[in-house]
């Protein structure tokens, strides 16, 4: 049983007690375990269940790479699941439960899929879509979803906050190992600016358990040197509890800091996520240990050799009582030796090679540990522990030799570099034929805007996974990337490293070599998707050739751990089933991040309130204290109708229509686009952006264009202003503004670049207020000031001048047909200029119309909405719009495009009015119309659709709007529209259906 | 003018750093050839200033002027004098072509006080904000979180940042939700 040790542990602080539960249990652990740590140290060694198969499993590892101790971490508004108990930090009151079981941890009816041979093969997942076709959907899918997944979703919103911070360094280190330590002094000394980066809590990596004489001192007292002049430099600074999680183009790379997940608060942001452009980037992100492939190596006990002597060290934990160690390199030894030395029994060493004869197995063997060379795990016993393994030859099938009690089996199948951050933005690799990993190819790296390299690579990262050539690999690597960011690093002296010398490793990927089928079944190869070496090769033997294929076929890699432990062993062994060399056959792809962040630290602040930003006119305080309705267009919010007490929506719209209509009512229409454009080719320039000629227009005039993208299709409308000779104002819609802005900007900057004209978008510099409905002149009179009678501003006119003390320029225009002067104000001013109005308007019965008031008097008046009756794909011409398009002018752009003969043709669709046979029926947006017959498909010939319906108030009916095949020639037909339950019948009439002649607007 | 309103009439909030809106100021666009002879001779009348080098900003008694791209200056002036400034320079620049529009209403200003400032900013913005990259004198034309802004120092302690008027209240949202007690990373 796993247990506190009566000593040791270099990274706890035995007089800080915390207590913790685990599953409804309290439990009392140190500070600076971790949640794994503290879990062995209570002998809890059960912690989870399987994905696939409910298999019980155990803490396998201790950092990043554990794949099977993922627990649901937190309660309420801090609820998190699958949080790795070897990178959780314990504190007073943390909550976990164990996850993927059902009742309990203990018993677990899934584990029925287990038992059960073949029920759950390679591919199971796709085979269950193949047939019988019902299969999936009634059988399948609804059992798959009970017995899979892994945690808990989060129930409530979360109660941290996230964001996001921005840097710049010269040389950024991600890993405060050895290597990285190294490689910040060197840079650091140079002068280079430099950020380095650790996950855990603690500086030191490996070095800190496998420790070394450098330069004639012992490895903690370098650590806490090498620290202390770092501290002392100012250019540098170290950032622990923060991940490099990701490399991007151009020297960008992301850090992810957990600031408050070990002391959760409600001050601090919880993560952060750097987001740095580095000139260079180090990775010293170490390696990680393989495990061997042997029948039951996944039950509870069985764990990689080197956590094994980490729980040890760092933690003063052990994992069990009696440790079979299985290797196949020298360095699993240094486990043997540190659980011997703290007092715990090791049976046996079983290592696959043929002979041992290296310090570290002379070592083990003066400490009385009895060594087993050429020999393997047969199998291991025990299901929710271990309780024995039986022992064969490596060479053999698996014949049972011995069997050895014993709690823990500490395996090690050699090591591979952590090259992942190399490899996110196009590093490669090699393969390292003596150490059996992949290692990255320094002459391939990472290419920067310049075509050079980016990152490099330090210490075991690259490949050096002894002491000495690692320690120096980082010291060149940590100057040559400050040479690179263009500093002069001072070479220091060579490190006199002493350590452990090791004899080379053996690949094994099967143990034993030739294991039966009964074996692969059971050797896992991925501990938290359930994949096993027999299902990689029932994928090969069914035809899956390429690593990605199978990977994705078996899910090999596809878990949270991303394939840690399981990447190379599993390509192994597709290689030997594919009969090819391991490099032909090449890793799947490693992509960012390197171990799951949390979901808040992308959204970062941009939550709640923070979402998304809305815009708000000038009067939007007044119309919020107003009952405005509000509705989104583009990113404004605007009233779609103010409420008055006791109204429907309805009832409120149909009162603003008719108020408009015989009295007077104003309207914010400040969102309109405004954009400005001056230069001696002003007039030369709008006539090739709009459709139709604007050089003619005179001075103190609006004219109506139109906007066509390069293809000919309608994208944007507004009112042209001829403001003077060589300056126009244009209007845009609401959305559309910046949209237009940037079109014109990029026609000027890279087709016309030689013409002289300048823009800028006044948007926001003006409210623009409407005053709309017979009695309108009426309300301009009582404010005061300029002339507005319709001799001194005649409809489609403005003019500058004062109205009620403000600065104003009315436009006499109208999209509601009626009366109207649309001002624009100083922004500033807008809601002095709106509280005059509304008092001047008094007597006239003035009130504020919205949104939806607008849309249903436009539509009565016929007037297009771009984005109703607009789709991307409808030109002028279909609208009943061609005589904005110039015949005259020689281009304009869209112009070639309608030249096309498909936008010639007489049958597109185009614009119509529908009168509904019942005047009370209002047709469906959309709605599509008949015409009997069927299409190949079988489905009704649908000849058009509804761009824009309402009820009409004013006219006592229902008024749409539809694009309908040939709509032009199908005057006074009647169309139909199947509705589901109903049918609605409509006739197609003019769409301007009311003041056809456009006199009550021209007073 | 009087009835003229910043759009959150100097609200402030007091976190890791002071965040206020900094009332209205005069602020003129103008295009044009940035060395010309006549559109220096205007800048100067208008602020008393030269132009700027590019991603500069030169302050003085009369007001500022910022460099905002190739072809394009920010004049900072008194609120008031704005319209009067914007016809002087087109005035002065008869002739030539040029563009010169009175913008003061189209935005929001904000300053933003404490040594946190920089951190602050570089929660939103892609800019390097170190003191050896960014300093009095400098501005950038860049985004705070989703927002487009352009900020500067008035002192070492204080910036200030424009964005658009319709967009005053989240930027002074965000702002303050950046600036929490607590919440700054100690690392500028």
């Amino acid at each position: 049983m796993s247990a506190r040790l009566p000593s040791g542990g270099s990274i706890i602080d035995r007089e800080t007690l915390v207590s913790f539960t685990f599953n409804g249990k309290t439990f009392k652990g140190y500070k600076g375990d971790t949640l794994a740590s503290a879990l062995l140290a209570n002998g809890q060694t059960l912690v989870g269940r399987s994905f696939k198969y409910h298999r019980p499993r155990g803490i396998m590892a201790s950092g990043v790479e554990e794949p099977n101790a993922l627990v649901n971490m937190g309660q309420g508004s801090r609820f998190e699941p699958n949080q790795r108990a070897t990178t959780t930090e314990v504190f007073d009151g943390l909550t976990a439960t164990s996850q993927n079981h059902w009742p309990s941890l203990e018993f677990d009816i899934g584990a029925i899929n287990n038992k059960v041979p073949g029920l759950l093969p390679a591919g199971f997942y796709y085979k269950t879509f193949m047939k019988p076709q019902w299969a999936w959907k009634h059988l399948f899918e609804p059992l798959i979803r009970k017995s899979a997944g892994l945690g808990n979703a989060p129930r409530e919103a979360d109660a941290d906050r996230y964001e996001y911070f921005y840097v710049y360094v010269d040389v950024l280190i991600v890993g405060g190992g050895m290597a990285g330590l190294a490689a910040a002094h060197e840079a650091g000394a140079s002068g280079a600016k430099v950020l380095l980066m650790e996950q855990t809590a603690n500086l030191g990596g490996r070095l800190a358990v496998d420790e070394a004489v450098i330069n004639g001192k012992p490895s903690a007292d370098w650590i806490a040197q090498i620290i202390a002049d770092l501290e002392a430099m100012k250019n540098v600074t170290i950032r622990t509890r923060m991940m490099g999680s990701g490399v991007f183009d151009h020297g960008y790379a992301m850090g992810y800091e957990r600031i408050t997940d070990h002391a959760p608060n409600d001050t601090a942001p919880r993560h952060r996520l750097w987001r740095i452009r580095a000139k260079r980037i180090v990775t010293a992100t170490g390696a990680l240990e393989r495990p061997l492939s042997f029948a039951g190596n996944d039950i509870p006990g069985v764990m990689l050799a080197s956590a094994v002597r980490d729980y040890a060290s760092l933690f003063g934990v052990s994992a069990g009582e009696r440790i079979v160690v299985v290797t196949n390199n020298d360095d699993a030894y240094r486990t043997a030796i540190t659980m011997k030395n703290a007092g715990l029994e090791v049976p046996v060493i079983l290592d696959a090679r043929a002979q041992a004869n290296g310090p570290l197995p002379t070592e083990a063997r003066a400490l009385g540990i009895r060594v087993e060379v050429g020999k393997a795990i047969a199998s291991v016993k025990g299901y929710k522990s271990v309780t024995a393994v039986e022992i064969c030859s490596q060479a053999g099938e698996g014949t049972p030799l011995e069997t050895i009690p014993c709690d823990v089996v500490a395996m090690s199948g050699g090591w591979s570099p952590v090259v992942h951050l190399w490899s996110h933005c196009g590093g490669k690799l090699n393969w390292d034929e003596g150490n059996a990993m992949f290692s990255p190819d320094p002459t391939r790296p990472p290419l920067g805007a310049d075509g050079t390299g980016f990152v490099l690579t330090a210490g075991t990262a690259s490949g050096d996974l002894c002491t000495a050539p690692a320690l120096q690999n980082a010291l060149n690597a940590g100057r040559q990337a400050a040479t690179e960011a263009g500093f002069s690093p001072v070479e220091s002296a060579a490190p006199v490293v002493v350590a452990s010398a090791e004899d080379p490793m053996m690949p094994v990927w099967s143990m034993p070599q030739n294991a039966p089928y009964k074996l692969r079944s059971k050797s896992w190869l991925d501990f938290q998707n359930d994949v096993k070496v027999s299902d990689v090769r029932l994928a090969a033997q069914e035809g899956y050739e390429s690593v990605e294929h199978t990977k994705r076929y078996t899910t090999l890699g596809m878990a949270t751990d991303q394939g840690k432990l399981s990447n190379i062993n599993g390509l192994a062994i597709l290689a030997d089933a594919l009969n090819a060399p391991i490099p032909n056959v090449g890793t799947t792809t490693f992509r960012p991040p390197y171990t799951p962040i949390s979901l808040g630290s992308i959204a970062g602040e941009a939550r709640g309130a923070l979402f998304k930003p809305t815009r708000k006119s000038p009067i939007d305080a007044w119309q919020d204290a107003n009952n405005a309705i509000w509705e989104p267009v583009a990113d404004w919010r605007r009233p779609y109708t103010y409420r008055r007490n006791g109204e429907t929506t309805a009832q409120a719209v149909t009162r603003e229509i008719i108020n408009t209509r015989t009295g007077v009512s104003i309207l914010d229409a400040s969102t309109l686009g405004k954009i400005l454009v001056k230069g001696p080719d002003a007039a030369k320039f709008l006539d090739l952006v709009y459709t139709n000629m604007m050089s003619t227009l005179k001075i103190g005039k609006c004219r109506y264009g139109l906007m066509c993208t390069e293809n000919g299709f309608l994208f944007d409308d507004g009112v042209v202003a001829r403001l003077s000779e060589d300056e126009f104002l244009c209007h845009t819609t609401s959305g559309g503004s910046d949209h237009v802005y940037a079109w014109m900007e990029e026609w000027l900057q890279t087709e016309w670049w030689d013409f002289q004209v300048y823009t800028t978008n006044v948007t926001e510099q003006f409210a623009q207020i409407a005053i709309v409905g017979p009695n309108a002149r009426k309300v301009l009179e009582k404010l005061g000031g300029m002339d507005v009678s319709s001799e001194a501003l005649p409809f489609m006119g403005f003019s500058d001048g004062e109205l009620a003390g403000i600065q104003a320029r009315p436009f006499r225009i109208s999209f509601s047909g009626e009366l109207s002067f649309e001002i624009a104000i100083p922004a500033a001013q807008g809601q002095a200029f709106w509280d005059r109005v509304l008092e001047a308007g008094e007597a006239f019965g003035i009130m504020p119309y919205g949104t939806e008031a607008l849309h249903v008097m436009r539509a009565e008046k016929g007037f297009i909405m771009i984005g109703d009756e607009t789709d991307g794909t409808v030109i002028p011409q279909d609208l009943k719009l061609g005589w904005a398009v110039s015949k005259k002018k020689a281009d304009f752009i869209g112009k070639r495009a309608m030249e096309r003969e498909f936008l010639q043709r007489e049958d597109r669709k185009q614009l119509v009015g529908l009168l509904t046979e019942n005047p009370t029926d209002i047709l469906p947006d959309g709605a599509h119309a008949v015409e009997g017959g069927k299409n190949r498909y079988g489905q009704e010939n649908m000849i058009g659709h509804v761009t824009s319906t309402y009820f009409s108030p004013t006219l006592n009916h229902s008024i749409a709007m539809a694009l309908i095949k040939g709509g032009n020639k199908r005057m006074g037909e009647v169309l139909t529209f199947p509705l589901g339950d109903k049918v609605i019948k409509a006739t197609v009439v003019d769409p301007v259906f009311y003041d056809k002649a456009g006199e009550r607007q021209n007073v | 003018m009087s009835n003229a309103v910043s759009i959150l009439n100097g609200a402030s909030s007091n976190g890791a750093v002071k965040i206020t809106e900094a009332g209205l100021r005069g602020m003129i666009t103008l295009r044009g050839d940035l060395s010309s002879a006549q559109l220096i001779t205007a800048v100067s009348a208008a602020v008393g200033l030269g132009i700027p080098a590019q991603r500069k900003v030169n302050h003085g008694p009369m007001g500022g002027v910022a460099w905002m791209s190739p072809d394009e200056l920010l004049l900072l002036v008194d609120y008031d004098k704005a319209a009067a400034i914007t016809a002087d320079i087109s005035g002065a620049l008869t002739g030539e072509h040029h563009m010169a529009v009175n913008v003061s209403d189209a935005r929001a200003v904000f300053a933003i006080k404490g040594v946190g400032g920089r951190e602050v900013l570089a929660k939103g913005a892609p800019v390097d904000l170190s003191p050896e990259a960014f300093g009095i004198g400098d501005i950038r034309r860049t985004r705070i979180g989703q927002l487009a802004a352009a900020f500067w120092m008035t002192d070492d302690e204080t910036f200030e940042l424009v964005c658009f008027r319709s967009v005053g209240a989240f930027m002074f949202d965000w702002l303050t939700n950046a600036a929490r007690e607590g919440s700054l990373p100690e690392y500028l």
